[in-house]
């Protein structure tokens, strides 16, 4: 038995030490905001804070995270979908089929904790989440917005 | 509450199919399932008809048949009912039918395939028609409580007013009495030039649940009691499952069941998923890898390359006598051109990999799946389950992607079925890993081209021959489609006259014929289809005819075109857009690129630069006429994700085979492409009327070509064989 803190709340968690970080939060926990997409970290739909940083948790063993270490999923980046990333995902319809979308959205949220007004060459450089659908304009027009405060 | 519950209200049916329960048009829904579902149906609101719930807070439920799957279709059906409907757009909400139901009622909700990109095109009349009947029933039902005559009665926003009187009604108010009432026998719909919510940009109906984790897919599905499933079938095609040691694995933490699942695929079935998977990665199986185990992609090749050359071959269009003219002018020794080109495997990729959730007992199998077939869905199911379809039920979730791998092909259905059926009275959820969803696609076709094209001494095109050599989608997966042995799918946006896709030139020798070689890999419907590769061939052979006859590729294009101005629009609209006739920045060159598909006019034009190697592409201009425009806001948005589709396929996308299975098993090898990639798109929106064409799919299809031509321009080298990638570029 190992704790796991997400979103704010400790969990005890039986699963074997090599299970990625991905299946305890999804079968474990039951927060499924946070998607499997490929399961070798090439995709980002599995992305989740852990102690602010973005982390594809796919390829994240349980038996490396420290019960102290803070873990954000989807579900805990704002009570009410009111992060400034999640307000202007909204105010410019960014997802198609969404699937990839939460895992996006903590990549640029943690994106713009470090780099509060990030340019077309860090954006680039920094968001290299997959989408199929082909969200990637949006993504960079709803950055900027969520970056200039202006949505709201 | 559990997740299923949350959700049911809001997105599907589950299980007691409560929220379609209540009175239709004499007609009782009867599939209740449990004493406490009928208890809620007592209290649930009554339907107006198969289309429209009222329920007394005024919210309108609108039902949808075909499927989400990111291409906005729900909006856009929604916003036709509404229209109709005169309802207030602001308490609107949807739910998908459950497609058992639909066969209970005699097919009320029509087709539920959802590709083609035919969500709307083929749907928005009837859809029209029920919005329209529902507002009628409910008029009839106000006008009947005030005693005075329908016709001094006209509905607006939710609200019902009699003229004369000025009294009001709220449809939630009459919606009851509304249901009962006679439809009326024809409706008449409105001109699109008078619509007030149709033809907006409106928001998605179904975005807030996706920036919040609430949006519950099939993968993400948790019924009470379930289980989850990890599967391999043999990874090579046509092989099949020996036999398999369970004794190894059989005590690993959390497994309940390993099982053969079918003639090629074993299953272990566990407590959650990753045990399921990490069961299965340690579980000892012999497959008999079967007649293909040394096929490789060379091999196919070659396969086709035997077919540019070959006497037979159906014939697509046909005008004059091609053949005869290039020799005519070949022995006169006039300019004649000649090239080949060659498109590979795809894989859809979606990016929810497959999955399936199932629960069978000896009475009724019951299917959770996202699918863009609900009705397919049922028949595989009911198939796998062995019960008559009666006994089976599919409640549609929300797709992680579709592109044509959730339609025609329901294998994941029939095998999670197959795996419920061995525990039975137990919820099984089968997902695939990313490596099983490469490993047994429904590829994109791999063909090839040989392109003949004879120009007079004045330099106009006198005869072209277009032939094309590789793999029929229908012969593989709906034979009853075949036309006396020809593939008709093969010769999208090339036939002379089709609404559904017709060659924009009037060339006066002109065949465009096929040599069927179908390799033992299976084909599928890969958004845009065969349009893709179709769009390559004749845009780039175009665009060297153009280079070849000392014309501008435009200037080119316009003279062969005059028959076709729906075409030309669309071409000239994206030349204009990116400013065809004033010179580019320095290093930056231009391509263009037209097709007709799925019933629309498209084209594009790129900008890009070549730089140590390395392509950039700047921007695009895409133009569409797709007669009619549903919602702009969703038309943007399938251009512009059209362009990420058709880009990764002719940048990177490409199924290789080796030792008769792909080699390609994550994005690792199989790259697609990403936000630093990614140009920037401006749609310019043509529609013109008098016709219904597709969105979500023609694009595509101009993406590649547009690019190509300008790294033509850029490099003065013609790269034939996709995708760029394996080419190095300068």
């Amino acid at each position: 038995m190992v704790q796991l803190t997400v979103n704010g709340q400790t969990h005890d968690i039986e699963a074997e030490p090599d299970t990625p970080l991905l299946w305890v939060l999804r079968e474990q926990i039951g927060l499924t905001g946070t998607k499997f997409g490929c399961g070798i970290a090439m995709c980002g739909a599995c992305t989740v804070h852990i102690d602010g940083v973005a982390t594809r948790s796919c390829v994240m063993p349980l038996s490396a995270i420290e019960a102290s270490q803070k873990i954000v999923t989807i579900e805990g980046l704002s009570p009410d979908g009111s992060h400034p990333v999640q307000k202007a995902w909204l105010a410019l319809d960014v997802p198609q089929c969404g699937y990839c979308q939460t895992g996006m959205i903590m990549a640029v949220a943690s994106l713009l904790e470090s780099n509060p007004t990030p340019s077309d060459d860090d954006i680039n450089a920094e968001i290299t989440n997959i989408c199929r659908c082909g969200t990637y304009n949006r993504v960079r027009a709803a950055i900027h917005m969520a970056a200039d405060g202006k949505a709201g | 509450m559990s997740i299923v519950q949350s959700v049911s209200r809001r997105n599907f049916i589950v299980g007691s199919g409560a929220t379609v329960a209540g009175l239709s048009l004499g007609f009782h829904v009867p599939f209740l399932a449990s004493a406490s579902a009928q208890e809620a149906a007592a209290t649930l609101p009554p339907e107006i008809n198969a289309w429209v719930v009222v329920k007394p807070d005024d919210t309108i439920v609108v039902r949808i048949a075909r499927s989400e799957m990111g291409q906005g279709t729900l909006t856009g059906l929604a916003q036709l009912v509404v229209e109709e409907l005169e309802g207030d757009w602001s308490k609107v909400t949807t739910e998908y039918p459950p497609p058992g139901e639909n066969l209970k009622r005699d097919r009320v909700w029509g087709s539920y395939s959802t590709g083609g990109s035919r969500g709307v095109r083929d749907s928005h009349d009837y859809v029209r028609k029920g919005g329209a009947a529902a507002r009628h029933m409910l008029v009839a039902a106000a006008a009947a409580q005030w005693g005075v005559p329908s016709s001094e009665c006209a509905a607006a926003n939710s609200v019902i007013t009699h003229g004369p009187s000025g009294r009001t009604l709220r449809f939630g108010e009459v919606a009851e009495a509304a249901g009962r009432q006679t439809p009326p026998a024809e409706v008449a719909l409105k001109d699109p030039k008078d619509w007030k919510i149709a033809g907006k940009p409106l928001a998605r109906l179904d975005t807030v649940e996706k920036l919040t984790g609430k949006q519950v897919y099939g993968a993400d599905l948790k019924l009470p009691g379930m289980l989850s499933a990890a599967i391999k079938a043999c990874p090579v095609f046509g092989g099949t499952l020996v036999s398999f040691d369970a004794a190894a694995v059989e005590k690993m933490s959390g497994v309940k069941k390993v099982m053969k699942v079918d003639e090629r695929s074993v299953a272990v079935v566990a407590d959650t998923w990753w045990r399921a998977k990490t069961a299965l990665d340690a579980l000892p199986i012999i497959w008999d890898e079967g007649p293909n185990k040394s096929l490789s992609s060379a091999d196919i090749s070659a396969m086709l390359a035997e077919g540019l050359e070959a006497e037979e071959a159906f014939i697509g269009n046909s005008q004059g006598d091609a053949k005869a003219e290039l020799a005519r002018v070949a022995a006169a020794g006039g300019k004649v051109i000649t090239a080949t080109y060659a498109f590979p495997y795809q894989n859809h990729a979606t990016m929810e990999p497959m999955n399936s959730t199932a629960l069978w007992t000896a009475e009724k199998c019951e299917v959770w799946v996202p699918t863009q077939n609900g009705e397919a869905s049922l028949a595989a199911a009911a198939e796998a389950a062995g019960l008559p379809v009666g006994q089976c039920e599919v409640y549609k979730i929300h797709l992680g992607g579709g592109f044509g791998r959730r339609g025609n092909f329901q294998d994941y259905v029939r095998q999670s079925v197959s795996i419920a059926r061995q525990m039975p009275g137990t919820p099984v959820k089968l997902l695939w890993t990313r490596e099983e969803d490469m490993l047994h696609g429904a590829y994109h076709p791999t063909t090839q081209a040989k392109l003949t094209g004879a120009l007079d001494a004045d330099g106009n095109l006198t005869a072209l021959h277009l032939r094309i050599s590789g793999q029929s989608i229908l012969a593989a997966v709906r034979p009853q489609g075949m036309q006396g042995g020809m593939d008709p799918v093969v010769f999208q946006g090339l036939t002379a006259s089709l609404p559904e896709g017709h060659l924009a030139y009037t060339v006066p020798n002109l065949l465009i014929d096929h040599a069927m070689r179908n390799p033992p890999v299976p084909p599928g419907f890969w958004r845009g289809v065969n349009l893709n590769q179709n769009a390559i061939y004749v845009e780039c052979f175009i665009d060297e005819l153009a280079h070849a006859a000392g014309t501008e590729p435009l200037a080119f294009r316009r003279k062969l075109m005059a028959n076709h101005p729906k075409h030309l629009a669309v071409l000239e609209a994206a030349a204009n857009g990116i400013g065809w006739d004033t010179p580019p920045a320095p290093g930056r060159h231009r391509g263009l690129g037209q097709i007709m598909g799925f019933g629309s006019y498209v084209a594009a034009a790129a900008e890009v630069s070549v730089e140590n190697g390395a392509l950039k592409i700047h921007r695009i201009v895409a133009a569409t006429d797709p007669g009619h425009v549903v919602n702009p806001a969703q038309v943007e948005r399938q251009v512009e994700g059209s362009f990420v589709y058709g880009l990764s396929a002719c940048l990177y996308g490409e199924c290789t085979l080796a030792g008769g299975r792909m080699q390609e098993e994550n994005f690792d090898t199989y790259e697609v492409l990403r936000m630093a990639e990614m140009p920037a798109v401006e749609t310019i929106m043509l529609p013109s009327g008098g016709f219904w064409g597709g969105v979500g799919e023609p694009t595509i299809a101009v993406a590649a070509p547009a690019v190509l031509n300008a790294l033509f321009a850029a490099t003065g080298k013609r790269y034939r064989t996709m995708p760029l990638k394996n080419h190095e570029l300068a």
